[in-house]
């Protein structure tokens, strides 16, 4: 914590960087905190409960730190993909922002709790993460713990409902996503959902039903999936913000498994990788087509 | 039952919509019409520039609007009018495809297909067993109807139009029936305003 403190002091007080982008005590656990001055730097932790993704904070669509100019962001690797996802889309460019990279032994579910860091309050994600620092940092501090055995219980529910019957499955989302109320969190929320203009919001065409009944939700979340379709980081972030609980990291999950074995790609953190929906190959598979 | 026979009276025929691109599929549709090919008629067509314009939006609006099974169909790899376009929509349907059946979406419900200027006969015997598939599977009331389940009573004053969700559930005679006194199209402006 001393290393991260100094290092976002040295940025602030050289003027590398107008503003330091991590993590403070908070009133309930850890918060984003936005530093500005080389004293505040004094406020920065890292830990366990340090659980968003600040990589929202980026996107285009949040004028928060663009306006402050040059800045740097205290970084977990998995915060890493996503930074090096508005890299590659080119909504960020690299040179206006400084990485600071943490050392990561995996986050908990839930930021506000005091819960210490264990095999039943580990967030799901971290479980089988094989990152402990992201190579995209500019600066890498801290130290990580051993990390977390997969596979995630997210991936067990996902073969689990893929080995029932359709209707049953049918079922099971009709359920999940009745509750939807369409506040648009995980929109809000999601590092790589940066339109201007959302499809959802659209209302000629209105191609997504407004009102939040299961049918319009189902076509907001299909084109959340599509949009994400091997872009979503696997932050966690959409599922965490959820008032109603919808388990939608098992649908962002499922397509990145099926990207992964259809096109061999996984969420990097080298904005150099190109992403699969966007590019193709003349051989892809194509079984499904008559 | 030959897909190209008419059902009996109250039997069930599938609405199917087909997004196909104009320079390939479009024009073998063309063919397979002028060349008096018999097929199924449960086929609407609309027409894209390509492929890589079919938005899988334009599905699930597809299916809110009464569709029972969707044909997506463009040109052969390497015949795209635009080069790559069908190469894009490849890879996003292969993935759209995967989704829809993890939420429950019997796969059957989507073909996609390859059809040249030339396969006239290939695009009647995609449409002939889209619709034969799509007639085994049933009506897609599951999909329209998810607004009617969440609501307390029914939206519509046309209650029986709605028979209880269920995938390939019983009571779609009598909605075929009133959607035809009807007239096709009302019926499903009809279901959209509920």
């Amino acid at each position: 914590m001393t290393e991260l403190r100094e290092l976002a002091r040295r940025l602030l007080s050289e003027g590398t960087v107008n503003a330091v982008l991590g993590w403070e005590e908070g009133p309930r656990g850890a918060r984003p905190a936005f530093v500005t001055t080389p004293d505040g730097a004094d406020r920065l932790i890292f830990d366990h409960r340090c659980v968003h993704n600040l990589a929202s904070y980026l996107s285009p669509r949040r004028p928060h730190l663009k306006r402050l100019g040059k800045v740097a962001m205290v970084l977990k690797p998995c915060d890493a993909r996503a930074v090096a996802g508005l890299i590659r889309e080119t909504q960020v460019p690299r040179e206006n922002i400084v990485l600071i990279g943490v050392r990561c032994g995996g986050v908990v579910t839930d930021p506000d709790s005091d819960a210490a860091l264990s095999e039943a309050t580990v967030a799901d994600r971290c479980r089988g993460c094989p990152d402990r620092e992201g190579r995209l940092a500019d600066h890498t501090v801290g130290t990580a713990g051993p990390g977390f055995p997969g596979p995630s219980h997210r991936a067990q529910k996902i073969e689990e409902l893929a080995a029932k019957p359709a209707d049953q499955r049918w079922a099971f989302w009709q359920e999940e996503l009745s509750k939807c109320v369409r506040c648009h969190a995980c929109r809000q929320v999601c590092p790589m959902c940066f339109c201007d203009r959302c499809l959802a919001d659209k209302t000629q065409p209105r191609w997504i039903e407004s009102s939040p009944h299961a049918r319009g939700n189902m076509a907001w979340h299909v084109a959340r999936a599509m949009h994400l379709a091997g872009r979503c980081v696997d932050c966690g972030e959409c599922e965490r913000v959820c008032p109603q609980g919808i388990p939608l990291g098992l649908i962002t999950r499922k397509i990145a498994s099926v990207v992964a074995e259809r096109y061999d790609f996984r969420p990097s953190d080298d904005p150099a990788v190109p992403a699969p929906v966007g590019t193709y190959r003349m051989d892809d598979p194509q079984e499904f087509i008559l | 039952m030959d897909s190209t026979t008419p059902a009996a009276a109250g039997g069930f025929e599938p609405r199917i919509t087909a997004f196909v691109c104009n320079w390939c599929t479009y024009t073998g549709a063309d063919l397979a019409g002028t060349s008096r090919l018999q097929m199924a008629s449960n086929v609407r067509i609309i027409r894209l520039p390509c492929t890589g314009r079919i938005d899988p939006m334009f599905i699930t609006k597809a299916f809110e609007r009464g569709a029972d099974g969707i044909i997506v169909s463009g040109c052969h790899p390497a015949d795209c009018h635009y080069n790559a376009g069908n190469y894009h929509a490849r890879r996003r349907f292969a993935i759209f495809r995967e989704l829809m059946d993890f939420l429950g979406v019997a796969p059957g419900r989507i073909t996609f297909s390859w059809v040249s200027a030339s396969e006239g006969a290939k695009w009647r015997d995609v449409v002939n067993d889209a619709v034969t598939r799509v007639r085994a599977l049933g009506p897609f009331t599951a999909y329209r109807n998810m607004v009617v389940v969440q609501a307390t009573a029914p939206l519509s004053t046309a209650a029986a139009d709605h028979s209880p969700p269920e995938h390939g559930g019983g009571g779609e005679g009598l909605r075929m029936q009133s959607l035809a006194a009807a007239g096709v199209d009302s019926g499903a402006t009809k279901e959209v305003q509920a």
